[in-house]
């Protein structure tokens, strides 16, 4: 009697789903069939996958591709908030360039972006460092030299990043109730403080969702800087295809590698969203009010 | 002559075409109790918002504790005043909003300590310890820890007070401070507010509980269109209100 809880009073008999059933057998036989077809496909050498996943270019070229993604990211994020800040304010001059910059890098496409800083030497041959119409150069070096196929990628990505970015930061910052604000006012904080104190830690929790989308996007489009020849993941293993004929596998390869890199990438999100999370969620914070992960009295 | 707390000379302010507030004159001496009330759109809170500058005025002039809020007078002209000297001005003066707006990222504590730490750079420990004692004094001692999500209205309120107070403010202003509340929550509230006006803060309270000004209240001021049409004490203007629009609404709230 003690184990007994709940005390039904009522015996009931479960909707029979038959179609439920059909139809997950269905897709699991099909699934299974495509599964076995390329496992067994005469065609696709499972020796030379398993001979380059674990190749030391691969790894290093996969190493490659999260630096540029975790950098690019990280310039991107720092432009974006600036470019959100410069859309809101009321200074009409930042709002138009703002608006106009984020414009111009979500309306031409990321590739062509990459091939025109790749291509930046034909416009500026030199870069020159000095005072402006007079002759005098402190330095000047060829734009070859200094702006490398690594750098005008990281430039890219990151001048585009920041376009998207930016508006995903200006909606977190707008979804923060605007009372926020007229208290820190009242409280006596400037507006450069509320926006870090106040504002951007609430903002985040709108923030990260859609961020860690455009991480996960940044990791991917890292594979368009083989137009300007930076040997990272898609590269490598594009160029060993190219010697040893076995395209097909190699991309198994790259692909294995970009999605063990975007699970990894997923878990930071997790942690960021509960860490923004705090006080939105009243079972969460109750948690760490009972001593989970507690730092104690502030 | 002390000086004077607030003193409002012919304050208007519009949005737009449309004037809210069309001359306010009042004066509120330090250690009042001053109660505001008047219908919706009669521009009491608009009025209140003034005062702090959280809204700029469009005439007349308006000095807390001898100083112009917002502006610089150099002979005729007025000049705005720089972000940080508004930011300084404000922080002097603490309000409590209808809504409380605390920051719901921070714990009662935290949201007490926010500003002290942060805006006056105070010692950690002694902030501590008198964030401690301001939110055991409205009753919340046993709710340091919790997030503003985990509290009722009147605490959430209670805490919204003990944040004010942390800037040791000269003039507090309460903008219907109960007008949210369930109303079995509204006396909690109207108590630590007792108390404070027993202290001898100087507060103005825009507020729709007459039997709170009738009580606390030393003045109380009822404003209609944007204009003051009453001015006394409680028993002048509640129970024994002159003007016809006074009366009127005095009836239909009791």
């Amino acid at each position: 009697m003690a184990k007994k809880q709940q005390n039904h009073d009522i015996v009931v008999v479960p909707l029979r789903h038959p179609w439920r059933w059909v139809s997950a057998a269905v897709i699991i036989l099909l699934l299974g069939a495509f599964i076995y077809s390329l496992w067994a496909s005469p065609n696709i050498n499972h020796e030379i996958i398993a001979q380059f996943l674990w190749n030391g270019k691969v790894i290093q070229a996969a190493g490659l591709t999260v630096f540029l993604t975790v950098i690019s990211m990280f310039i991107g994020a720092v432009l974006a908030i600036l470019l959100a800040i410069m859309k809101l304010s009321s200074n009409p001059v930042l709002r138009v360039v703002a608006t106009g910059y984020i414009g111009f890098f979500r309306g031409t496409p990321l590739l062509l972006q990459v091939v025109f800083w790749g291509y930046l030497g034909i416009i500026y041959p030199t870069i020159d460092v000095g005072i402006p119409f007079t002759n005098i150069v402190w330095f000047s070096e060829k734009t070859s030299v200094v702006f490398t196929s690594i750098l005008a990628g990281i430039i890219a990505l990151s001048l585009n990043e920041a376009a998207y970015a930016a508006e995903i930061v200006r909606a977190g910052i707008l979804s923060v109730d605007g009372g926020q604000t007229e208290a820190a006012k009242s409280l006596g904080m400037g507006s450069a403080y509320t926006l870090r104190r106040i504002v951007l830690p609430q903002a985040m929790r709108v923030i990260i969702p859609p961020m860690g989308n455009e991480f996960i996007s940044m990791l991917k489009n890292t594979s368009l800087l083989q137009v300007v020849a930076v040997m990272e993941l898609y590269a490598r293993t594009s160029q060993i295809s190219s010697q040893n004929l076995a395209q097909v596998e190699l991309l198994v390869v790259a692909g294995f590698w970009y999605l063990v890199m975007t699970t990894i990438l997923s878990y930071p999100q997790s942690y960021l969203e509960k860490k923004f999370g705090r006080g939105f969620n009243p079972a969460d914070a109750k948690k760490r009010w009972l001593g989970i992960g507690s730092k104690g009295n502030v | 002559m002390t000086q004077l707390m607030v003193d409002a000379q012919g304050v208007r302010k519009s949005f737009g075409s449309n004037e809210v507030l069309k001359g306010i004159n009042l004066t509120v001496s330090p250690g009042q109790v001053l109660c505001l009330l008047g219908p919706s759109g009669s521009g009491k809170s608009t009025f209140l918002r003034c005062i702090n500058h959280l809204e700029t005025i469009n005439g007349g002039r308006l000095y807390v504790d001898g100083a112009l809020m917002g502006f610089r007078e150099k002979g005729d002209v007025l000049h705005e005043m720089k972000p940080s000297a508004i930011a300084k001005q404000r922080s002097e003066i603490g309000m409590v909003f209808q809504k409380f707006n605390l920051f719901p990222h921070l714990t009662a504590i935290e949201n007490v300590l926010e500003a002290p730490l942060g805006i006056k750079k105070q010692d950690k420990a002694s902030a501590v310890a008198r964030a401690k004692e301001l939110l055991a004094s409205v009753g919340l001692k046993d709710k340091e820890n919790h997030y503003p999500s985990q509290l009722s209205g009147g605490q959430q309120q209670r805490v919204a007070i003990a944040r004010a107070l942390a800037m040791e403010p000269k003039l507090m202003l309460f903008d219907e401070p109960t007008s949210a509340l369930d109303p079995e929550l509204v006396g909690d509230v109207l108590d630590v507010m007792r108390k404070l006006a027993k202290s001898g803060m100087t507060m103005i309270v825009v507020t729709h509980e007459i039997g709170f000004a009738r009580e606390v209240a030393d003045r109380v001021v009822f404003m209609d269109d944007g204009l003051v049409v009453e001015d006394g004490t409680p028993a002048e203007v509640i129970d024994n209100p002159q003007n016809p629009r006074t009366q009127v609404f005095i009836r239909s709230v009791l």
